[in-house]
């Protein structure tokens, strides 16, 4: 039982930053204006939690241009996949019991 | 957190990464329309062919000319109604016409679909003709299954139907205006009804 509760991540022990990581878990990278319209949530604070799952370094951030817009992209690294893998077996065998 | 909590977690996390990978909205009924413009375009080009006094068709006639009109209408006509009946759905499903999931069913659609137009368009102008019902199934076909993994899962099984009923055509060239029929017109009914009984409701 303790492992289990030792394997839910606090990280993703929110509505936002579990929606986006499991946007980026099958998109191969999403903009900023999709994860806000998949997620409704305002822009200060989606960016808040993007930060934090950035300074996990379970995402990885893109500032980029079109043309002359800036735009940034987010992608999962492989620590933050793996790490949500555990999170979401830890919930399955948790809900099981 | 308690267990319904978690539950909650999990139905959110699927919904979130079907909404974000997958364009829903494809409207069932605009499948059963494209279907019955295929069989009154195709109603048409048998009139046409008939009325010519010969019973097939040579490439630069007038008659040929009149065809190649009926087939770009009927595209053009399905096109226009599958984009005004999904963007409407879409609405209703709070999604937009225009996002990155119908974005890359568009190119995962349209890949093998304009391949195989242009390869039709090359081999028409080579006079060989006779296979052109064929190829427009197969490619339809390859095209419906390549989307598949960007919509409505069951629509791999459409593509499936157009592929194997292309090679049988392919068997039975003179028969080609039947299948194309049965391809374009009947299956779209059916499956569109499908789609619409399904989900559209």
């Amino acid at each position: 039982m303790g492992s289990i509760i030792n394997n839910i991540n606090k990280a993703f022990d929110h509505r936002i930053r579990l929606g986006i990581m499991s946007i980026l878990m099958v998109n191969e990278y999403a903009d900023f204006k999709m994860l806000k319209e998949l997620l409704g949530a305002t822009d200060g604070n989606l960016a808040s939690h993007t930060k934090a799952l950035e300074k996990e370094e379970y995402v990885l951030v893109e500032k980029s241009f079109i043309g002359r817009k800036p735009n940034t992209r987010y992608s999962t690294t492989k620590k933050g996949r793996e790490a949500f893998k555990k999170h979401i077996d830890a919930i399955e065998k948790l809900l099981k019991q | 957190m308690s267990t319904e909590d978690y539950l909650k977690d999990i139905t959110e996390i699927k919904v979130l990464m079907d909404k974000s990978s997958r364009f829903f909205s494809l409207s069932g009924l605009s499948g059963i329309l494209a279907g019955i413009y295929a069989i009154v375009g195709a109603a048409i080009a048998y009139y046409l062919v008939s009325i010519s006094g010969r019973d097939y068709l040579i490439l630069h006639g007038k008659i040929f000319n009149y065809i190649l009109i009926d087939l770009v209408a009927i595209a053009f006509l399905s096109v226009l109604t599958a984009a005004l009946l999904s963007s409407r759905k879409a609405r209703k499903n709070n999604e937009t016409l225009w996002n990155s999931a119908s974005r890359r069913l568009l190119t995962a659609f349209l890949i093998p679909l304009i391949t195989g137009g242009i390869f039709i368009i090359i081999k028409i102008y080579n006079h060989h003709y006779g296979l052109t019902g064929s190829l427009m199934l197969i490619f339809y076909g390859l095209a419906l299954v390549n989307a598949s993994k960007y919509t409505i899962g069951n629509v791999k099984y459409l593509g499936y139907v157009e592929i194997i009923l292309g090679l049988i055509c392919a068997v039975f060239p003179t028969y080609g205006f039947w299948f194309w029929v049965l391809g374009f017109g009947v299956m779209h009914i059916l499956y569109g009804s499908l789609i619409y009984f399904k989900h559209d409701r």
